[in-house]
């Protein structure tokens, strides 16, 4: 049971030494070739591609990207992607299909780029569009985060048939920070905001956008990294079993109505 | 110095403003009568205003619309029948003070929540119509927008029907949380069920379309309209230049700048909106009632 509040975990997801999915690769995946780019414009390092062996299982690996030092996060834009990034994402996805090949996706983002760029190649229409192919892509996805899901820009990987969250990890439609401000115009209180936004992986279970909470030992993934990418791996590889033994078609209307059944009203 | 330019180019097509502004303030005129346009800065009376369904003389820009008004300049006389009229969304998160503020809104607009959707004709074509009023929060999206669309886009896939969505909003509605971020992702995925049905869906992007709405169901019709200088993108102006320390230019993420790079099919005039979306759907073989 994790003790920590959210803005603790906040302060926690954001420590310079908190493992990326650069160090989980080589613990969960043999074989990994990174594949790059998206064909229509460029490359964007804040989204890692590639392909991989999960034990005996090939996949497809879809990752943001948070850069362990300066240089990397100058490389990687602090795993905020550009459209490019999204699309790239959407490309490795349809060579999944393809191939009949499951798709894994680990999200840790602040959110989608913000930027004149971003804006003029369609960032919106990227996301949007990631949204709707991801529902009805015909293969298995299993998404992940890592540590922050940073809304829309976290999303964009996050229309899957099971969503883990690493035991620290949070999720959330805006910023703590971006929610303070709005509401009472100063950012500072964003350990407030972060209290009242429930964006923990034990609110994630119980809003039914989450449906499982990897272990980090010892209180926070940096203390065993060894470990946590073994938790991670034991949660792929059960789960890809899970979702081999059903028939696509299955598959994908229990996807539809997972995210379907979200929302909460009442009539007349 | 890009700005003074622009500046310039304001003032010129526009005149001078004080000169305009100023008799106004010399007959001492209340400012609930004259509407000045985000746009050119024209200020001119309420009542010219509205009489031309909300379009600035000076500039063309196409202003907000309430929902009402959007469906009595765009369906059919009396066609327009509601979906859902009685839905209205809980409080997920337990967020401060929602209920209250939602209460004030109902009580001030009408409206139970942002968006309406409904059945109707238009030039005797039946349609499945969604309208987002962006007095109710901003046009947020939370529970009931999201589930007023996935329900309308699901009636449209299964009568097969055309579905055209007006589309105005701020983004996802913080005050429901993550429930509100996954609007975007069931929005979608209806979206995609109707592309299965095989199904015409067009939205037409009025001012200002942002955030979430923009990065879920509004960018992804098979025919993307914009109104005139509306404002559409995925980011607030105020985000990027803070992230940027500089202004960004007047048309940034206007329509005519989505249709430049490539993201708007086209720039319709309110005055000839009921024309081309009859016409676009009868060019997808819909007909009108009584012919079928």
């Amino acid at each position: 049971m994790n003790e920590l509040s959210a803005w603790e975990r906040q302060l926690l997801i954001r420590e310079k030494d908190r493992p990326t999915v650069n160090d989980y690769i080589p613990l969960i995946f043999d074989e990994f070739y990174e594949l790059h780019g998206d064909r229509l414009y460029g490359d964007d390092a804040a989204i890692l591609g590639g392909i991989a062996r999960l034990d005996d299982i090939p996949v497809t690996v879809i990752a943001e990207v948070k850069g362990r030092d300066l240089n990397e996060n100058k490389k990687t834009n602090f795993a905020m992607p550009h459209p490019e990034g999204y699309r790239k994402a959407l490309r490795l996805a349809k060579q999944a299909e393809k191939f009949h090949r499951p798709v894994i996706c680990f999200i840790d983002t602040p959110g989608a780029f913000c930027g004149i760029e971003a804006e003029e190649r369609g960032q919106g229409e990227a996301i949007a569009k990631n949204l709707m192919e991801f529902m009805r892509l015909r293969t298995g996805i299993v998404s992940v985060v890592l540590g922050e899901g940073g809304s829309g820009g976290a999303l964009a990987l996050g229309v899957c048939d099971r969503l883990a969250m690493l035991s620290n990890a949070l999720y959330s439609v805006i910023s703590p920070r971006g929610c303070a401000s709005i509401l009472w115009k100063n950012a500072e209180r964003e350990h407030e905001a972060c209290d009242i936004l429930q964006i923990t992986a034990e609110d994630m279970i119980r809003l039914g956008v989450a449906e499982e909470i990897i272990d980090e030992p010892n209180g926070s993934a940096k203390h065993d990294v060894y470990k946590t990418g073994e938790n991670i791996k034991e949660f792929l590889v059960k789960t890809l079993r899970e979702i081999f033994k059903k028939d696509i078609d299955i598959l994908l209307e229990e996807r539809y109505t997972k995210f379907r059944k979200i929302g909460e009203f009442s009539e007349g | 110095m890009l700005e003074d330019l622009f500046k310039n180019v304001t003032k010129r097509f526009n005149g001078n403003e004080n000169q305009e502004t100023k008799p106004v303030n010399n007959n001492k005129i209340p400012d609930d009568l004259l509407f000045k346009c985000p746009r050119c800065r024209n200020v001119i009376f309420k009542e010219d205003y509205m009489a031309v369904n909300k379009v600035c003389p000076a500039c063309n820009y196409h202003g907000r619309l309430t929902a009402q008004e959007r469906i009595s300049i765009t369906v059919d006389k009396g066609s327009f029948r509601p979906f859902d009229p009685d839905m209205v969304s809980k409080n997920p998160i337990n967020f401060p003070d929602y209920e209250q503020k939602q209460k004030a809104l109902r009580e001030s607009t009408g409206l139970k929540d942002a968006i309406v959707t409904g059945e109707a004709l238009i030039r005797g074509i039946p349609v499945v119509i969604g309208v987002m009023d962006t007095r109710y929060m901003m046009a947020s999206m939370g529970s009931v927008v999201g589930e007023k669309i996935t329900r309308a886009i699901e009636r449209a896939a299964e009568n097969k029907m055309p579905v055209i969505l007006f589309t105005a909003s701020g983004g996802a509605r913080m005050q429901e949380g993550i429930i509100s971020l996954m609007q975007m992702a069931k929005t979608s995925g209806a979206v995609a069920k109707l592309g299965e049905a095989g199904q015409l869906y067009i939205t037409v992007l009025t001012d200002p379309t942002t955030g979430g709405v923009t990065a879920s169901f509004a960018s992804l019709g098979d025919i993307v309209i914009a109104e005139p200088k509306a404002l559409v993108g995925f980011a607030g102006r105020r985000v990027i230049e803070g992230t940027i320390k500089q202004r960004l230019p007047d048309d940034f993420q206007l329509a005519e700048f989505l249709i430049e790079k490539g993201f708007v099919d086209m720039i319709v005039e309110r005055k000839k909106m009921r024309s081309v979306l009859s016409h676009i759907m009868k060019l997808h073989g819909y007909k009108k009632r009584e012919d079928r």
